[in-house]
């Protein structure tokens, strides 16, 4: 039987070096509130699930640090082996969208920006207690002091676009 | 029902939620779950100032601060309404941990002592928020995403710089909590 990857665009990084990390690959048109509405519920149901399960907590970033809880380790684990198991799903049944249009994934591409970039971030989130998600949830939980964190975290990401092509990938 | 959602949510549930948005996204519309990406969106949006990393058709990703927008009310939401009455359980080890740096230890899921304008202006605020904050967006961006984008799409999709970004982001961690933060407490 032949293998269902070969049915996948496989669209490289290289090919467009601007291309978003995160991308829209949706071809059907979209109108700017009908078409984005269930993201935003979907981004509601994402935020209240950080809250609940107390992911935005500070405290539990200490925790997971220090290996003094498992509830982290848990949440993470469990998120990337039920995304696992969809993934396969999707691509093993050629589930398509709701548009009716084939799902595309992508592969990334090895840059040594992985490896510095990723440290840098690690830093900055247990300093902070907060990956860029919790950042707009704590946000929304009424700690109005984390805007300056997220706005910091605009003017990182803006500095690093100015000096990308001088950094090392 | 409502007493049981008004809890601290198991990790087993809130994985499952958070694993299951994966292939929501994908099937509602051929999106990727990235939460970094939306800081590039403001960059491109709000002050793309001719750097090319900025320069690319951001309105076709605006879904994505669609979503951040969500995440935002959802964390309104769940702390209006769904709030636990008996605040957070922290392990007594972290506790221990955290009273020997001199922090004050609540039952908030923010230490109070810490998260508030007041401190906005002092070395410690300068610390937590405005450095914390740049070394998240600087790194996530050069990362080439953050722990939605690698640790869990990434993995999910079985990509292997992914797995490398997601240790990289866990040594980081490490070296901050028990080899920067104590001399940072210090200062």
């Amino acid at each position: 039987m032949k293998k269902s990857e070969g049915n996948f665009v496989d669209v490289s990084p290289v090919a467009h070096p601007i291309e978003c990390e995160a991308p829209n690959d949706q071809v059907a048109r979209e109108t700017l509130i009908t078409s984005n509405i269930k993201y935003l519920i979907t981004g509601i149901v994402f935020g209240i699930v950080f809250v609940k399960a107390e992911i935005i907590s500070w405290y539990r970033i200490q925790e997971m640090f220090r290996l003094h809880s498992f509830h982290m380790y848990g949440v993470i684990g469990t998120a990337v082996i039920v995304g696992m198991i969809s993934v396969w799903a999707i691509k093993r049944f050629n589930i398509k969208t709701a548009q009716g249009e084939k799902v595309i994934f992508h592969n990334k591409q090895f840059s040594w920006g992985n490896i510095i970039g990723g440290f840098i971030f690690g830093l900055g989130w247990a300093i902070t207690g907060a990956c860029p998600g919790p950042l707009f949830a704590q946000i929304g939980s009424g700690f109005l002091v984390v805007s300056v964190t997220l706005l910091s975290a605009v003017a990182g990401t803006w500095v690093y676009g100015l000096f990308q092509e001088k950094l090392p990938h | 029902m409502f007493e049981i959602i008004r809890q601290p949510w198991p990790w087993y549930v809130a994985g499952a939620v958070i694993g299951l948005t994966v292939p929501a996204l994908l099937l509602l519309g051929n999106k990727h779950l990235g939460i970094s990406s939306s800081l590039r969106h403001l960059c491109a949006a709000c002050l793309p100032a001719n750097i090319t990393f900025f320069k690319y058709d951001w309105k076709k990703e605006i879904w994505n601060l669609f979503f951040v927008a969500g995440v935002l009310l959802g964390g309104l939401v769940a702390t209006q309404f769904l709030t636990n009455p008996e605040g957070i359980i922290i392990s007594e080890k972290t506790i221990t941990d955290l009273q020997a740096l001199n922090i004050t230890v609540d039952n908030e899921l923010m230490p109070a002592s810490i998260f508030t304008f007041e401190n906005l202006f002092t070395l410690r605020g300068l610390m937590f928020f405005v450095v914390g904050g740049f070394l998240v967006g600087f790194g996530t961006r050069y990362a080439g995403g953050c722990t939605s984008g690698h640790t869990i799409m990434g993995l999910s999709n079985l990509q292997w710089p992914s797995l490398v970004a997601t240790c990289c982001f866990m040594a980081g961690g490490f070296v901050m909590v028990h080899f920067i933060f104590p001399w940072l407490m210090s200062l």
